[in-house]
């Protein structure tokens, strides 16, 4: 099969799986669901594979129009990197689950399980599409759909704090894709194109008041969907509150589909353009976002907001990247981060969901003696700890170091100040979750199957392979970018 | 005449923002939320409108954005409603116990 027939497998594989789950009903979708989501990261591994080969991206223009007519999709070492981590969390997420989403034998299907299995394909569907779309009204669509999946995941459960939740995120959603619709309209109307080659190529050559406009708005929108402070005050009650495999795809994966699509407008559209001072502005706001979802984490009484105030602090790591662009370790460090980050703390989110099953709720004080309960899951958690808090070799570090010597080069001292302090936050309120887990204590006896604590355990050594191959996972990013993003802007 | 049309856009879409960020009621915002938007499709439609090539009424692919935009729009409208009423019917059972 030709590694172009991949890109359209990637997208229509998880699209025939909503249709067969809503078809098989709920007591056929975790089978279906499972079986589409090894395909997926089969498929996702193959178009790795031929970029790695080939040493080029991989593209495809839907139904042989080429742009500005047609629509384009492009795989280049980004897009490869997001697409295997993105199906490597979906699949662990996926085999973890069923306990939680299965219809027991003989037992009333429910309309919950039947809603989880379409909308864990629907949000891969819409990561797939936002990382290969190379045209910004396409990836508006795949931004909705990622949307319109992520809300329902939030209020699974029913009650009224999560319906609370649902909505205050669908609202700041909402808001976000209208301003990025409105910088599309612009750029439509400016360029006459939205492809991202062909803008990049024009801006270059007519920068001007409508083209900031558009970028302006389309980056504070995108903000809105990512939760950049101060724009997260609808991240944690979601976040926390969502069953613990639906938080795991929302905090690992689904800020990171709005991430990426900043990435492509800063580095891929306007790249080396941009004035010093917006990209400040963007890190400000990033260090903003690591001081303060650091401090608030700290003072949390429950494990899983906690964790979800930690995904704040840690998605600012991702926005120092701007002010760095164009310095050696900006993008990489940034996608690192990405990735590493991903892999983190999906392992968290389902492994206090683990240990809440097991102590009966989440609250911090409640975790004594966990370690003797689920010794697998303990440590998995303190791996993923590690991770985040940037403890060499993992992940986490290397993506930290890598921005740390991007800010070195470019003679921003300030960044190395934020980055170090917010490892100290993040060691002091991760210290917080893992220290009554190592303490003695007494916990109830449940019975975990083996393989959900192995799932836990696998993502949170994806997190620390990240640090040992990260040298490969460099050299894997920089292939299919055009030479001008490692310039000075 | 596209004049017009684009001050008229720009006053909707400043409505809607408006409206977006000093409600506080939920379902005032998702009505704001559709005059952002309208303001939005009606910039599309002028976008349109200017960049027709000769003999046409108007450029498609900005119509055709729009097309997408408001089945998008009205989703996403139908979701938000949808969780108002699931949060209604709540306070009514709770306030009939």
């Amino acid at each position: 099969m030709s590694s172009a027939a991949l890109l359209i497998l990637v997208l229509t594989l998880p699209v025939a799986g909503i249709l067969l789950v809503v078809v098989g009903g709920g007591r056929q979708a975790r089978g279906i669901s499972l079986a589409v989501l090894v395909g997926n990261f089969a498929v996702a591994v193959g178009i790795g594979g031929a970029v790695c080969r080939t040493g080029r991206a991989v593209t495809y223009s839907s139904g042989g129009w080429t742009a500005p007519l047609g629509i384009q999709l492009r795989a280049d070492g980004l897009s490869v990197v997001m697409l295997i981590t993105a199906a490597v969390v979906a699949l662990a997420v996926g085999v973890y689950a069923p306990n939680e989403f299965a219809v027991r034998r003989g037992g009333v299907e429910t309309r919950r399980s039947l809603a989880f299995w379409s909308l864990l394909l629907a949000v891969s569907c819409a990561m797939n599409a936002i990382f290969l779309g190379n045209d910004f009204f396409n990836l508006y669509v795949a931004l909705e759909l990622l949307t319109f999946a992520a809300v329902p995941l939030v209020c699974l459960t029913g009650t009224r704090a999560t319906l609370e939740a649902a909505l205050r995120y669908l609202l700041f959603a909402l808001t976000g894709s209208a301003l990025y619709l409105l910088g599309v309209a612009l750029l439509y109307g400016n360029y006459g194109t939205l492809d991202i080659t062909k803008l990049s190529g024009l801006v270059r050559y007519e920068p001007g008041m409508p083209l900031w406009v558009a970028v302006a708005l389309m980056t504070s929108g995108l903000a809105a969907k990512t939760a950049l402070f101060p724009l997260h005050l609808w991240l944690p009650p979601a976040h926390g509150g969502a069953p613990p495999s639906a938080s795991a795809l929302l905090s690992a994966l689904v800020v990171k589909g709005s991430f990426f699509l900043t990435v492509r407008l800063w580095f891929d559209t306007v790249p080396g353009q941009a004035g010093m001072r917006t990209g400040q502005l963007l890190g400000a706001m990033g260090a903003g976002a690591i001081v303060v979802g650091g401090v608030l984490a700290l003072k949390q009484e429950r494990l899983k907001l906690l964790i979800a105030y930690s995904t704040v602090a840690q998605i600012g790591y991702l926005f120092l990247m701007f002010p760095l662009a164009g310095h050696v370790g900006a993008l990489s460090g940034g996608m690192l981060q990405a990735a590493a980050h991903a892999f983190a703390k999906a392992s968290m989110f389902l492994g206090a969901g683990l240990m809440a099953e097991v102590a009966g709720s989440d609250r911090l004080d409640g975790l004594r003696g966990m370690g003797r309960a689920l010794p697998l899951t303990t440590c998995a958690f303190v791996l993923a700890a590690l991770s985040l808090v940037g403890v060499p070799p993992t992940g986490g570090f290397m993506a930290k170091w890598q921005l740390l010597s991007a800010a070195f080069s470019a003679g921003q001292w300030w960044w190395v100040v934020v980055i170090l302090c917010g490892g100290l936050l993040a060691g002091g309120y991760m210290f917080r979750a893992v220290r009554p887990t190592l303490v003695e204590g007494i916990q109830p006896a449940a019975a975990i199957p083996r393989l959900r604590e192995w799932v836990v355990l696998a993502l949170a050594v994806c997190a620390l392979l990240l640090g040992g191959f990260s040298k490969k996972v460099l050299e894997l990013l920089d292939i299919g970018r055009p030479q001008i993003t490692e310039m000075r802007p | 005449m596209s004049e017009i049309f684009g001050f008229t856009a720009a006053c909707l879409v400043g409505l809607g923002l408006y409206g977006l960020i000093v409600h506080s009621s939920a379902l005032r915002k998702i009505l704001s939320f559709n005059v952002l938007g309208s303001g939005i499709f009606l910039l599309l439609g002028v976008i349109a409108r200017r960049g027709a090539a000769a003999g046409l009424v108007a450029d498609p692919v900005p119509q055709a954005l729009v097309i997408t935009g408001i089945v998008v729009a009205f989703s996403a409208t139908a979701l938000g409603v949808a969780l108002i009423r699931r949060l209604d019917e709540d306070d009514e059972e709770e306030g009939e116990p």
